[in-house]
């Protein structure tokens, strides 16, 4: 047996240096706080402007959805997926049905393969667009690169809107396909918004990639030794940023990825500005798969011709199936027992498990650094409370 | 896989040790931002709100909200498709629906809905029920200003305000409209083509059953 | 990639001659076969998986609580070997599952139960090994009631402190304490009635 270094931090009270207890000062940071980006909570204990300890209060938004899903049918569970990361809810769907499709053995057909892999990178470029205007808000440029990533974002909903009948809401992925077909003219539209993004995208990294101000802030803040993340389970942009070369849709190919050509970046240093470019960069890369997928994209049925919507009941047994969703490994393991409903249903939520090292991250900074480092973890309060 | 599973970054951030004038990244950025300022005056794409409700924003066709239930004729009680079979109110997520099937005096059922409810303020605008429904009944409406001072009355639906007319479904969404109006006149036809032949067939083993008892009675 | 289980079932063995480890079958169509660790022993198979080279298990992704009233449904899910002796009494389960990032192997899925569902809940935590496990073991002590000995930091994470049930198990009432809204759901109808007044009080 060897021994490996992957060990995680000591997280022991006595490696702490002494500190007066009459000097420290306990902020309780959120829920209602525009910078925890919902209802997130976290104790923070400061000397100064330093953080000593952080301490984060999940909860708020907390509706047992494992618990609801236990009690409604497979395909009534669907709906309720859009909710968890309410910013991507094609993604949520299809790490749903991959993981039924996963236990009762369900085929999906190559142009429903498309259609997934089509909304799902439209999803990607929805929430890492988002993202950077959130960021920038944590930092406070509120207003100027929000608005331009929500302007664009509009468009992407717009084209959701006319293929699943709602803008977030989608609803759209059924177990060994999709719920409809792509309208009539839909893909070329799609092919448009396609082509104009990369100008949209200049025009961002012009505006905030070069600021000086950004590099201050951001720059070697919130780094962790690679061994340290994959032992605290983050993945994600997250991951890739500290130089970390994992994504699922390499890894492990779901769906049609295989068939693309795209690359994965990576960060070198894992701070905080390594994972607002990494997003970049994603963007770019997501834009690669999308022109690719919407060329090939084949005729054919759009579900499975077998596919059961009513009255459905997969057989006995458990599946544990995960992608990567554009905040990190989102994964569902869902057990059967044969009847309508689940008999356990889990979500693995990527926001959740990737606030795992959060105060490990934010120990020795100052304040101001935790709300950055918190929007670079990229949560969405849906997901992480469910 | 004939490409590596992964490259290194293709582009990465500018490297700081480059010196460059101080400033230089700020005014790019809000070079960027002057540009949009100025464009959103002449430029759609630049400015996409608009001024609600003055001006409306396009929606989609295919755009869901809240369903409603179908009825053929005139007569919105007597068309009703529904035949309180309950599968939408199993299948709803919320549980939102409510249906009591109506029975005549005998107890027997009569294949329509006594009760039909829908809570619009637990429906999440999914569109399962619509989904589920085997016998063309219910489908999501594009109405949204529904917005009301009665926050329990007005948001429960009972079947007379869910119901709309063939009409209203054909203008709403004329593409799913007709192809169910061909299916469904399809069934009617096949139905009735089924029913004329059970009919003829019943008739010619009738003639046959009276040939034969003929045909016994003149060997008799 | 999936993982050659009975290969990696000898290797424990061979590693950990006192570890009581079986191999479950998975009857679904996913075929996701499981290895069923006693709780005393897992810590010590995880440290292996984690630390052996050519394993390399580095990842823990996911960890799931389970509730079983009734052992003859877990051992239809994850079928047990031959001549393996039903167990009496209901249980909490706890599954894990690890994948390789460097040698993209997984997942690996382990799982282990507690004795019964009331008393023996402890199982031994693995935060010491996998830290992405401790967010994960807290909610499941909070959902569930499964206790982890060994965790640095076991409190309730969803539900808050004061609250008193596991709301997960399937033995789990849900109190008649929040506020309802009339609904047409007659029953939810006559519980509200309890909390509102009627149109002709008002």
């Amino acid at each position: 047996m060897i021994s490996n270094p992957s060990m995680p931090p000591a997280a022991s009270p006595a490696s702490k240096p002494e500190l007066d207890e009459d000097q420290l000062l306990h902020v309780s940071l959120g829920p209602q706080h525009p910078s925890t980006h919902g209802v997130f909570r976290m104790n923070v204990v400061l000397d100064g402007e330093t953080v000593v300890s952080l301490k984060p209060v999940f909860g708020y938004l907390h509706r047992n959805h494992e618990k609801i899903a236990e009690g409604v049918t497979y395909l009534s569970s669907m709906p309720f997926t859009d909710r968890l990361d309410y910013i991507c809810p094609l993604t949520n769907n299809w790490a749903y049905a991959q993981a039924v499709e996963k236990l009762a053995g369900i085929e999906v057909p190559e142009r429903a393969e498309y259609i997934r892999i089509i909304t799902a990178e439209l999803t990607r470029l929805i929430n890492h667009t988002a993202f950077v205007g959130f960021f920038l808000g944590d930092m406070g440029a509120w207003g100027s690169a929000l608005m331009y990533a929500f302007r664009e974002r509009e468009k992407i909903l717009d084209l959701f809107e006319d293929l699943t009948g709602a803008r977030m809401m989608s609803n759209f992925m059924r177990f060994g396909g999709c719920r409809n077909d792509l309208p009539d003219g839909w893909a070329a539209r799609a092919r448009v918004l396609v082509d104009e993004f990369p100008r949209f995208l200049d025009e961002l990294e012009n505006l905030i990639t070069g600021n000086e101000i950004l590099i201050a802030r951001t720059q070697n803040i919130g780094a962790l030794p690679k061994e340290t993340l994959i032992n605290g389970g983050i993945t994600g942009p997250m991951l890739r940023a500290a130089g970390v070369a994992y994504d699922i849709r390499k890894a492990e190919p779901y769906g049609i990825y295989d068939r693309f050509k795209f690359r994965i970046p990576l960060g070198t240093t894992g701070d905080c500005y390594d994972r607002l470019m990494i997003r970049f960069l994603e963007l770019r890369e997501s834009l690669a798969i999308l022109r690719q997928a919407l060329d090939q994209l084949p005729a054919g049925a759009y579900i499975h011709p077998k596919a059961k919507i009513r009255n459905f009941k997969p057989p006995v047994g458990e599946a544990y199936a995960r992608i990567e969703s554009p905040k990190g490994e989102l994964g569902f393991h869902l057990i059967s027992n044969g009847t309508a409903n689940p008999f356990r249903y889990r979500i693995r939520p990527p926001s959740f498990i990737n606030l795992t090292l959060l105060e490990d991250m934010c120990l020795g900074l100052d304040l101001a650094d935790v709300v950055l480092i918190l929007g670079s973890v990229d949560i969405v309060l849906g997901e992480v409370d469910r | 896989m004939e490409h590596p599973a992964t490259t290194s970054r293709p582009s990465g951030p500018p490297p700081t040790a480059a010196w460059t004038l101080p400033g230089i990244g700020l005014l790019k950025g809000l070079a960027v931002t002057a540009t949009n300022m100025i464009q959103s005056y002449y430029r759609k794409d630049r400015m996409t709100t608009v001024q609600y409700p003055e001006e409306r924003a396009t929606i989609s066709p295919n755009f869901r909200n809240f369903p409603f239930l179908v009825y053929d004729g005139s007569d919105a009680m007597a068309g009703m498709r529904c035949t309180a079979c309950s599968i939408c109110e199993n299948e709803c997520p919320p549980q939102c629906i409510y249906i009591v099937l109506d029975r005549d005096e005998n107890g027997k059922s009569l294949k329509r809905p006594k009760v039909f409810d829908i809570d619009v303020s637990v429906c999440m605008n999914c569109g399962i029920c619509a989904e589920v429904c085997p016998f063309d009944s219910i489908y999501m409406d594009g109405e949204y200003e529904l917005s009301t001072s009665d926050r329990f009355g007005d948001l429960l639906f009972n079947k007379q305000r869910l119901a709309r007319s063939t009409d209203y479904h054909a203008q709403l969404r004329p593409l799913e409209a007709a192809e169910v109006a061909a299916r469904r006149k399809a069934d009617e036809e096949k139905k009735l083509a089924a029913q004329a032949a059970k009919e003829a067939k019943a008739k010619a083993d009738k003639e046959a059953k009276e040939k034969a008892a003929k045909e016994q009675a003149a060997a008799e | 990639m999936t993982p050659d289980l009975p290969a990696i079932l000898t290797r424990l063995h061979a590693a950990l001659p006192t570890a009581a480890i079986a191999h479950l079958r998975n009857p679904s169509p996913s075929a996701q076969d499981s290895l069923l660790v006693a709780p005393e022993s897992l810590v010590a198979v995880c440290q292996f998986l984690r630390n052996t080279a050519d394993l390399d298990f580095d990842l823990l992704s996911n960890v799931t609580g389970v509730d079983w009233p009734e052992p003859a449904k877990a051992d239809a899910v994850a079928v047990p070997p031959e001549g393996t002796t039903p167990l009496a009494c209901g249980f909490l389960e706890v599954v894990y599952h690890l994948y390789s990032t460097s040698l993209r192997i997984g997942p690996l899925v382990l799982r282990t139960r507690t004795t019964d569902r009331a008393e023996q809940v402890h199982i031994p935590s693995v935060v010491a090994v996998y830290r992405s496990a401790e967010y994960q073991e807290r909610e499941i002590f909070d959902l569930f009631g499964v206790r982890f000995t060994g965790h640095p930091d076991l409190r309730r994470i969803l539900m808050w402190d004061e609250f008193l049930d596991h709301p997960m198990r399937k033995d789990y009432v849900a109190p008649d304490d929040y506020q309802y809204e009339p609904t047409p759901h007659d029953a939810v109808l006559e519980k509200a009635k309890k909390y509102y007044p009627t149109k002709a009080e008002i």
